[in-house]
């Protein structure tokens, strides 16, 4: 009664041929994610130490520390998303929940989209020209964040948009038949119910540029400083540039460190990636629809 | 054959002052129409309701009462709609306008906020601050809305947590705690249990004495048991108005509108 056909067999057979297929083809992508981390904490890890975190580098940069460059990659990451958040968290809000459907509006987030495309080399010489010539900010964080902020705005507000549309309309037409205004309904409702996807996207999004280079070395990134920035009109060293100075700009560099340094660069984006989904999901516990 | 129970009931609302007149409204989607001529009054202390078929407008009507045109640009309404005498289309605060008005829609919007704050909002939206006050107002609400035995030990759980009957009632209570002058059912009972909806149409009976209702329903034998008068939609029409017992006992002109209530179509 239950004895397989032909076609049973066949079926089956042609079942484990995709899963075995289906199988490798993720094998294979995990691979280099492996081999990459693998060969960083292989050759990197030990020249990390305590002085290699915290002084600063000597004799040429090929001994002591990288510390200018690491607290520079969080400052310019912290000023970025002092610049970046409020301003696409303010444009998202205003185009999903204020501007209304229109030819324009559509083009604006055609428009968007678009600009979350443009090489990172652009990005660098439009902050070039606007931030430190025109601006006058001169080579300084300042300027490098504003650049970074400007190249992660399309994600933040796309990011942002996103979440507040996953918010019910219903829960906006209920506040609204009640004599809420539209600002009391993103107020009470939209935005608390919308605040985990924001941060976690924005968190998910900017710690990306942490490893960015072109944007920031016209604009205020340098090789070296003898000293640490005092505020965001001085200059920093930051670990992207760093790892490129280190890696091909020093000679008799000692081999291990390069890889000690992407390996920092690298715990730091994984480090924030980590907070990111760690409050995602406590804060997706506390869901309330 | 007439009810004599019914006909004890019966009392002529049409003496009480108008609440809502409706003039020559239509409704248009683009270049859709929803809604076409649709003229009657609405009394003080009545349970108007509406019946007819899914598509007559029904809806479309109580968004025009309460300027939710203005949300969607598509949305064009033309005629006159006074409330308390006041043109609504030359009211200047739309948000008073709405806070005299509650709506229920037809599935339970339990919004994403506490049993206790879903019920304050609407207090809370015009500045009440003052905890002591908003603890009544809550109370009060939820008592009126036949909820509060079942929520009273736990005001602080998610609304949306509490089950489809109980969201309806909360709901209930969200639209008393604006203090309504008109509150206006669409389709409350489509997502609710029979038992709940008996208790509903109990506290509708009681909130006559203090508002004006406009009952939009799906069940014909809903709005004889609650309206007074009631209205037919079809097809973005009104077929007729009048009082409820006269439709049901074939007292009317259009024929279409006995076919509905003896459930010949719909
Ligand atoms: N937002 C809208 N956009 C376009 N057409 C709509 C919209 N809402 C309703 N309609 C149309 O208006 C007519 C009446 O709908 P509605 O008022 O919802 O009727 P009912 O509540 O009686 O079912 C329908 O033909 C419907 O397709
Ligand atoms: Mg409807």
């Amino acid at each position: 009664m239950f004895e397989a056909t032909r076609i049973n067999h066949k079926n089956l057979s042609r079942q484990n041929m995709f899963r075995l297929l289906l199988g490798g083809m993720t094998a294979l992508l995990i691979l280099p994610v492996i081999l990459v981390l693998g060969t960083l904490i292989y050759k990197g890890a030990p020249v990390i130490s305590f002085e290699f975190l915290f002084a600063n580098p000597t004799n040429g940069m090929t001994a002591g520390g990288i510390f200018p460059a690491l607290l520079g990659t969080i400052l310019l990451v912290i000023v970025a998303l002092l610049a970046s958040v409020p301003l696409g968290v303010a444009a998202a809000i205003y185009l999903s929940e204020y501007a209304p459907d229109n030819w324009f509006t559509r083009a604006i987030n055609i428009a968007i989209i678009n600009l979350a495309g443009v090489p990172s080399i652009v990005h660098a010489l439009f902050g070039l020209g606007a931030f430190v010539i025109f601006f006058r900010f001169g080579t300084s964080i300042l300027a490098a964040s504003l650049t970074l902020a400007i190249m992660t705005l399309p994600v933040v507000i796309v990011a942002t948009r996103e979440s507040l549309q996953a918010v019910p309309m219903a829960f906006r037409e209920a506040c609204w038949n009640m004599g809420a205004t539209r600002w009391q309904t993103i107020r009470r409702i939209v935005l608390p119910n919308a605040v985990t996807g924001i941060l976690t996207g924005v968190i998910l999004e900017v710690s990306r540029t942490a490893g960015e280079t072109a944007p920031i070395m016209f604009t205020g990134a340098v090789f070296f400083l003898p000293f640490l920035p005092q505020g965001v009109f001085d200059q920093t060293m930051a670990l992207s540039l760093h790892l490129f100075v280190v890696s091909t700009q020093v000679p008799e560099m000692p081999e291990a460190v390069p890889y000690g340094v992407a390996l920092v660069l690298i715990a730091l984006v994984l480090l924030m990636n980590s907070v990111s989904i760690a409050l995602r999901m406590y804060l997706r516990g506390k869901k309330k629809w | 054959m007439v009810n004599p129970e019914m006909q004890f009931e019966v009392q002529d609302t049409t003496q009480n002052p108008v609440k809502l007149g409706v003039e020559n409204l239509s409704i248009k989607y683009g270049s859709e129409t929803a809604l076409e001529g649709v003229s009657f009054n609405i009394h003080e202390h009545e349970i108007f309701g509406i019946i007819g078929p899914a598509n007559a407008g029904k809806t479309s009507f109580l968004k025009a009462i309460n300027r939710m045109d203005m949300f969607n640009p598509e949305m064009q309404v033309n005629g006159k709609l006074e409330f308390s005498g006041h043109d609504i289309s030359k009211v200047r605060n739309v948000y008073g306008l709405r806070r005299r008005i509650g709506v229920v829609f037809p599935l339970p919007v339990g919004l994403p906020l506490s049993v206790y704050d879903n019920v304050a909002l609407a207090p809370r939206l015009v500045g009440e601050k003052d905890k002591a006050e908003l603890n009544v107002i809550v109370e009060r609400c939820l008592r009126r809305a036949a909820l509060w035995d079942e929520v009273k030990d736990r005001l602080d759980s998610l609304g949306s947590m509490l089950s489809g009957g109980q969201q309806q009632r909360l709901t209930i209570a969200r639209a008393l705690s604006q203090d309504p002058e008109l509150l206006m059912l669409d389709e409350f009972s489509i997502a609710v249990d029979p038992v709940t909806t008996m208790r509903i149409e109990d506290v509708l009976k009681e909130l006559k004495s203090e508002m004006t209702i406009i009952l939009v329903t799906n069940l014909v034998q809903q709005a004889r048991r609650l309206a007074d008068r009631t209205a037919f939609f079809l097809d973005g029409k009104c077929l007729d108005v009048g009082i409820t017992e006269d439709l049901f006992t074939g007292d009317v002109s259009n024929q279409r509108t006995r076919d509905y209530v003896e459930g010949r179509f719909g």
